[in-house]
């Protein structure tokens, strides 16, 4: 059976961890206030892992969350009041549950005394108010005798549909499970069996009725047939009569061959509102492997590029001239216009919206605020704001990384703040936008902002600029993304983890984005992150290099310029330098680096487009410039290897297959091995 | 991109039991084949897109229908003079696995392809060792098909471990 399952593994996994997320959202929404239906969801997703766990045969897993679900259903019902303690034990609870979960995936158990350990500060919390809450419980439960578990004796009709088997359900664990509850008397009601010969094995043509004698609730029982709950008439009636009745004088009478549809569904209604939400949510989307996405991605990427190419051939038939010409030139028109609706929606489908990152920040604030005995409010802005999946995975890390930097090095102790005349709850905020297509993140914190003087000191002591440079106050704030410079007067417990802010400037980078910070001394600082909305499609400038067309990616470029000769140096013989701006950047020969002997080598003829990597500044040698398109970004991992100094390829109007450069790569090229031919070339 | 898809042309020779399907090439005067399970399509020749910092053999890639695929020529791997382009110079498009089962599109450039043989497996010998056997690991064994030898080539072993160099651990997305 576990055999079966294990392809399942995978979508109960990535359920299981959705369930913990909207857990621990739910669990602090009730910091701030009791609400009935936010009770209801956290049980909601307690229960669906605890079923999952225990189909899939995770006991360790079904059994804490029992125990969970249990506290959180005495929450539900009013027994017992939401307070911090319960809040922050539930919360315990999902992390433990969540690496549980995580260990599954390497079949790791957590640590067994742990889970025992919580289990049993779950059980005891139970117990502390069980006498008031047994009280409250049956005062308020006294008018619908059916939830309490006075009753001993249950009868239960149990007639499925016919595609019960072809759904994956067996009756018989059904039963089995029933028969776990109590003593369990089963009568088979075959009177629906075709003939053998008409029967299709595949079809459930039988009903069953059966007697459960225990202490047992009806949701006890209904958790027994979760599974097949849409699948069936169900009927359970609690027996007051003595335990030695027989089925036969049971409130409802058995009748051998009776419809499985006609029996009441009134039996449905103690859940039937929660029902509704829940189904109705689950119909309107639907879960789609990524790679299927991303297959009909592609595909309407060449579509455009097919598009594209029709587009060139019609307009050079326009020119000859023609009858058909102007309604041909019509059509494409409206090609062209359908094919990028087109694209246009098929990326809004791996979109989802930025809050997937940000829910983390809530929980991360609430502890680190808890640690360091800070107060503040977090406000979340712009959380709908849509971003592809595959930025949203990288981006967290990083938003994290700046996250904990402005609670520890930004925003004081209330104290301080009392102290500086500010109130004493800090505020942080992320906020998400769209802005000229790009996405947009801002942390900001009213905190202390960064020191100016203490970054100048660290600098200079790191050599990373010179005593004599005059630098302007927003150099001087960004000068922290240089690698080796670390703010932290201290190494404490949440800053100086390794990861530093020069390892979030480039993951940001590498995601094709930029990084910033403003700030004011006393008043709190901004880091702004911009980041491209899909890895899919770039902004690209189409540049001639040694006779062949390169792509060079629009956001590393700072501007384009005429190489004057009067700004050219020469350094230690072979490096060329290029004076830009008060600054003396290396030029980079991109055809001798690239190994295309084509086009010019005379500097005066070509172009230099200088580009920002790793906060440095080059200068690129091209031929000439072409123009500036998006591109769709096709890997050349699929067919081949990564290449140094190129992030990809992707395909022309003209059907032609052009590189995409990766700057970073190529300043790490250029260093490693020179200019080494341009020197010779210049030299004869 | 004038691209015949002259495959299987003679595909109403049913290959019997033991007996595998040949596409034949020529190479600088001799002759190669390779199963024609592998062959995905050919081609003729059009214009290539240079890559930086790859061997001489690796031309570069081509546009094959949305897909961006490397194009090998094989003259040189194999360390053959490399000669002008003529009429009857093609694509082979073959797909190519690794190890861990996952394929590769990768295209081939020959002088001209020849035909297509069935070849009992029983009628292939091993290529005689001559000098350092690893040298040439992509030969997986010698036919005779009417007084002419054809050399069998292993599409895999070519162009996975041999052309590629994927095996070196660089990246196996």
């Amino acid at each position: 059976m576990s055999m079966d399952l294990s392809e399942f593994l995978d979508v109960f996994l990535e359920e299981c961890f959705e369930g913990l997320e909207v857990m621990e959202s739910g669990l602090l929404n009730l910091d701030a206030g009791t609400d009935l239906e936010e009770i209801n969801t956290i049980f909601r997703a307690a229960h669906s892992i605890k079923g999952g766990s225990a189909a899939f045969g995770f006991e360790h897993i079904s059994g804490f969350t029992h125990v969970m679900e249990t506290l959180l259903d005495e929450l539900r019902n009013g027994s017992r009041q939401v307070d911090r303690e319960t809040v922050d034990l539930l919360l315990a609870s999902v992390d433990l549950l969540k690496e549980m979960v995580e260990g599954l995936a390497d079949d790791q158990v957590p640590d067994e005394s742990r889970i025992a350990e919580l289990k049993t500060a779950l059980e005891n919390a139970l117990k502390t108010d069980s006498p008031t809450t047994r009280d409250k419980a049956t005062q308020e439960a006294s008018p619908t005798p059916e939830q309490t578990s006075e009753i001993s004796c249950w009868k239960i009709r149990f007639a499925p549909c016919a595609d019960l088997y072809r759904e994956g359900n067996d009756p018989l664990r059904i039963l089995e499970a029933l028969a776990e509850l109590g003593e369990l008397t089963v009568v088979t009601d075959s009177g629906k069996l075709p003939p053998l010969d008409d029967m299709d094995p595949t079809t459930c043509y039988l009903q069953w009725e059966a007697t459960l004698k225990g202490d047992i609730t009806e949701e006890q029982i209904r958790e027994a047939f979760i599974w097949v709950e849409n699948n069936c008439s169900l009927e359970i009636h609690p027996m007051e009569t003595k335990p030695d009745t027989t089925p036969a004088s049971a409130p409802v009478a058995s009748v051998p061959s009776s419809e499985p549809a006609s029996p009441p569904i009134v039996e449905k209604k103690p859940v039937a509102a929660t029902k509704e939400t829940k189904t109705s949510r689950e119909s309107s989307s639907i879960r789609v492997s990524i790679e299927k996405v991303d297959l009909l991605i592609n595909l309407v990427g060449e579509l455009v590029i097919t598009q594209s190419m029709l587009n060139q051939v019609g307009a050079s038939l326009v020119q000859q001239g023609g009858p058909e010409s102007e309604a041909l030139l019509t059509g494409l028109a409206q090609l062209e216009r359908n094919t990028r609706e087109l694209q246009e929606n098929m990326l809004q489908i791996r979109m989802l919206p930025i809050s997937v990152a940000f829910n983390r920040f809530p929980r991360l604030v609430r502890d680190l605020c808890n640690k360091m005995g800070k107060d503040v409010d977090l406000v979340l802005t712009g959380e709908q704001t849509e971003v592809d999946k595959t930025v949203l995975e990288k981006i967290g890390d990083p938003l994290v990384h700046l996250v904990r930097n402005s609670l520890d090095h930004g925003l004081e102790t209330p104290e301080a703040r009392k102290a500086a005349g500010k109130p004493e709850q800090g505020r942080l905020e992320l906020s998400a936008q769209h802005e000229s297509g790009n996405i947009v993140i801002r942390i900001s914190d009213d905190g202390a902002g960064l020191n100016r003087k203490k970054i100048l000191e660290k600098a200079l002591e790191n050599g990373l600029i010179s005593d004599k440079e005059e630098l302007s106050g927003e150099r001087i704030d960004n000068l922290i993304f240089q690698p080796g410079f670390s703010t932290a007067d201290k190494v404490s417990d949440l800053s100086g983890r390794g990861v530093g802010m020069d390892v979030v400037k480039r993951n940001i980078n590498d995601l094709g984005g930029t990084v910033s910070i403003h700030s004011h001394e006393g008043q709190g600082s901004t880091v702004v992150i911009r980041l491209p909305l899909t890895l899919a499609i770039l902004d690209g400038q189409l540049a001639t290099i040694g006779g062949d067309t390169y792509i060079l990616p629009l956001i590393s470029i700072v501007e384009s310029l005429q190489i004057r000769q009067e700004n050219l140096q020469r350094m230690a013989g072979a490096a060329e330098l290029y004076r830009f701006r008060d600054e003396y950047i290396p030029i980079i020969r991109l055809n001798n680096l690239l190994g295309n002997s084509g086009g010019t080598h005379d500097l005066e003829q070509g172009l230099l487009v200088v580009v920002e990597a790793e906060g440095q500044h080059a200068g690129l040698f091209v031929d000439r410039l072409q123009g500036q398109q998006q591109v769709v970004i096709k890997s050349l991992e699929t067919n081949f290897q990564q290449l140094d100094g190129v992030s990809g390829a992707t395909i022309l109007g003209d059907g032609r297959v052009a590189l995409i450069l990766d700057i970073p790569g190529l300043i790490h090229l250029f260093h490693m091995k020179g200019n080494q031919p341009a020197a010779l070339a210049v030299a004869s | 991109m004038n691209s015949n898809t002259a495959q299987k042309t003679d595909a109403d020779m049913q290959p019997e039991q033991g007996t595998d399907q040949y596409l034949t090439f020529c190479l600088a005067g001799e002759e190669y084949g390779i199963n024609i399970l592998k062959v995905q399509e050919i081609r003729g020749w059009s214009e290539v897109t240079p890559m930086p910092n790859t061997p001489d053999s690796i031309l570069g890639v081509i546009n094959l229908r949305g897909t961006v695929v490397p194009i090998i020529e094989l003259r040189s791997h194999f360390g053959l003079p490399t000669t002008r382009r003529g009429p009857t110079t093609v694509i082979i498009v073959v797909k190519a696995g690794d190890n861990d089962g996952v394929q590769r599109t990768v295209g081939m450039v020959v002088d001209a392809v020849s035909e297509v043989h069935n070849i009992m497996n029983t009628d292939i010998q091993p290529a005689p060792q001559i000098g350092d056997a690893a040298e040439r690991p992509a030969v997986a064994g010698l036919a005779t098909m009417q007084e002419r030898m054809i050399i069998l080539l292993d599409v895999d072993e070519l162009m996975i471990n041999g052309v590629l160099n994927l095996t070196s651990g660089k990246t196996a997305a």
